[in-house]
């Protein structure tokens, strides 16, 4: 269980939120709502370890993430913005180095066809500089077929630029996940169709 | 256990290899360098064999630190450094992987190179195995220093000249020793102290300059 | 539950509670603290100062082979010994910052490394003048010399590093990490440009083995020292206090502090 008590935000120097909670328990699905700027790439990061909160602390099942930061990141998957991807190698080396530096066994057969499964079968040979941004998006969240081990996924925009029948594949994939047990948190500025409703967290309501 | 640090290690030198261009550029950086000299203060052999050490270690100092500000930034930029931290595996793993590329394809050519280099300056022979295991000992030492200053200016404006005014003093100790190494050397005083004492710094940089560096990282990319 | 509360009382700057020395670590409390200290060491350093000054030109025996020109050993070795230690303070501070994870901490260190700086400018620049008649250069490549001038690099690329930075926290602790790096690095600078220097250029004139060291000059010395030490902390406090300011200016604290001030001009 992911658990957060008041929460503050500091971004360069102007506090973005402050006295957020949250609670995220086995089998949700969390949306974090709110108008651009307000915070909502910064709280995925403050939970997902990369940044410090100003104030308050996360939890993974019931420790602070800071102090047992490689167990917490075991049970980690994060895609961010930044789709993680190196022009110069090709997607199925990009897979396999995302999911080895991770710290997981990836072997060639089940990357190709994880990319295969996302759509991206004519371009695994190619550098990932000529793919489009959608097919670059696709790189990054093909780890997902990969990693349902991995409990909590954390998530920014990830439908950002994919086309329709990816948007449904995707989101069947996330509420998978959660049947399963899993957690996702995500951002998104579109509606998708889960298969049940996401609970939402509207960081407006925190912000200063 | 050591799986981040072979991905990262096989990913970098795969990617060095499809951008040999760099490397040949850092390479070539460094000949030119020694080149210029005799342009500079004469071609009289007496002279040129006095600086050559000097003249060899301060250009190999200068091609590493060229070269640093590549060790993270490509990664910063593209998002592999977040998911690099967010890896269950410690971070001082993959640091030490990345630096160990990094020299690999940096400064391992530049130790190869240097006997030549050696010649063109007059080098006494019998000095050349001394500076090529003083810039074997040394140049990695550079490459631990240079990226803990690589991790702390990555994507700060004017990022590279504040690179060289933080790393070049810690560089000055690896200098004396490394390029006394070689004078000693070719002086007839024997070269072991300077040698051992470019080992010892290079254990201390190995135990401690991968800590300092993660942490580092952590920082830039909050 | 995916839904928050809003704690109505989630002050940013909690002060720690426990002993009452440690209130002081909190920046609301240290604010008025370091504003009421500050003019009384800026007193101390003054009279000290002139103290020190008229032992060192008037007390002071004038030296039997250097002349007069030697009572610049009163300037010069305070200000090296202030710019080694204040950089020891600094990599002090920067570790108590990195493991309390204490804004204050690295406040204080960014706050001392310009007076630091200054500091090793004054042993250069003093050096230079005692070596013009002594050695009969400005510059030698003496090791003292040479490891001052390494020190005042360390200090330019701490305070560009913190200044180029311009997330206020990523720059606090950048600039703490490579103090760190350097604190590690000074004896090792300092034992190598020894050593170098004993290969390249035989004993030379030391600077602070003066001969027959009067227990005036001594004197003089000392006091000047604590000067020092009471000018460092007079203008540390000054500085600290704006940056406080602007560190916090989001808090509830400083808008109260800025209304008061502002009311006040």
């Amino acid at each position: 269980m992911l658990e957060a008590d008041n929460l503050a935000c500091l971004k360069g120097d102007r506090l973005l939120f402050r006295g957020l909670a949250l609670r995220l328990a086995a089998g949700e699905l969390l949306r974090i709502a709110g108008p651009n700027g307000v915070g909502k790439t910064s709280l995925l990061r403050l939970v997902s370890g990369l940044a410090l909160a100003e104030a308050g602390e996360v939890r993974w099942k019931g420790t602070a993430i800071g102090r047992d930061r490689e167990a917490f990141h075991r049970d980690l998957l994060y895609v961010g913005h930044a789709p993680a991807l190196n022009d110069m190698l090709t997607p199925l080396e990009n897979l396999q180095f995302t999911i080895a530096a991770a710290g997981d066994e990836a072997d060639a057969e089940s990357c190709m066809q994880a990319l295969v499964r996302i759509g991206l079968a004519n371009q695994l040979d190619l550098p990932a500089r000529v793919l489009s941004q959608g097919q670059r998006r696709r790189v990054g969240l093909a780890r997902l077929f990969l990693s349902a081990r991995r409990p909590l996924w954390v998530l920014d925009e990830p439908f950002t630029a994919l086309d329709v029948g990816a948007v449904e594949d995707l989101a069947g994939t996330l509420s998978d996940h959660c049947t399963a047990g899993g957690m996702v948190m995500l951002t998104t500025h579109q509606d998708a169709p889960f298969a049940m409703p996401p609970k939402v967290l509207d960081v407006g309501a925190f912000a200063c | 256990m050591l799986s981040t640090f072979f991905a990262v290690l096989r990913r970098d030198l795969l990617l060095a290899w499809r951008g040999r261009a760099d490397v040949m550029v850092t390479l070539a950086f460094f000949v030119i360098v020694v080149c210029l000299f005799p342009f500079g203060v004469g071609a009289e052999p007496n002279l040129l064999r006095a600086i050559a050490p000097g003249v060899l270690w301060v250009a190999a100092l200068l091609a590493c630190l060229l070269s640093l500000h590549r060790l993270f930034a490509q990664d910063y930029a593209d998002g592999t450094l977040e998911q690099l931290l967010l890896s269950s595996e410690p971070a001082v793993l993959w640091v030490l992987a990345k630096i160990l590329a990094f020299w690999l394809t940096t400064g391992l050519p530049v130790v190869v190179v240097a006997p030549g280099l050696g010649l063109l300056l007059d080098l006494e022979q019998g000095a050349l195995p001394v500076l090529v295991l003083s810039l074997a000992l040394g140049t990695p030492i550079l490459a631990l220093l240079g990226a803990v200053g690589a991790a702390l200016t990555l994507g700060v404006r004017g990022g590279g000249m504040l690179l060289a005014l933080l790393i070049l003093p810690l560089f000055v100790p690896v200098l004396i020793f490394g390029a006394g190494a070689v004078e000693a050397e070719a002086s007839g005083t024997g070269a072991l102290a300077h040698l051992l004492l470019l080992g010892g710094g290079l254990a201390g940089a190995l135990a401690l300059a991968p800590i300092a560096c993660a942490a580092s990282l952590r920082i830039s990319t909050e | 539950m995916a839904s928050g509360s809003i704690d109505q009382d989630n002050r940013m700057n909690p002060s720690p509670r426990g002993p009452s020395v440690l209130r002081f670590a909190a920046p609301q409390n240290f604010y008025p603290l370091a504003g009421r200290l500050a003019p009384w060491f800026a007193v101390t350093a003054a009279v000290l100062t002139l103290i020190g000054l008229w032992l060192a030109f008037f007390v002071a025996p004038v030296d039997a082979t250097q002349g007069n020109v030697y009572r610049v050993i009163f300037i010069h070795v305070p200000a090296a010994w202030m710019s080694m230690f204040i950089y020891l303070v600094m990599a002090f501070w920067s570790a108590v910052g990195l493991v309390m994870n204490t804004r204050l901490s690295f406040v204080m260190s960014q706050a001392l490394a310009p007076t630091g700086a200054m500091f090793c400018f004054v042993a250069l620049w003093t050096g230079a003048l005692w070596g013009r008649p002594t050695w009969g250069a400005y510059w030698v490549w003496d090791a003292r010399l040479t490891s001052q001038l390494l020190l005042l690099f360390l200090y330019f690329g701490f305070i560009a590093l913190t200044r180029a930075i311009e997330d206020p926290r990523r720059g606090d602790r950048a600039g703490a990490i490579i103090a760190l790096v350097g604190a590690v690095n000074v004896p090792v600078i300092y034992f190598s440009v020894k050593w170098w220097n004993t290969l390249h250029q035989g004993a030379s004139v030391s600077l602070t083995k003066a001969p027959s060291m009067a227990s005036t000059m001594l004197m003089g010395m000392l006091v000047l020292a604590f000067a020092s030490w009471a000018y460092t902390l007079a203008v540390t406090l000054w500085r600290v206090r704006p940056m406080i300011l602007e560190r916090e200016r989001h808090t509830e604290w400083v808008g109260a502090v800025l209304d008061r001030e502002g009311g006040r001009k």
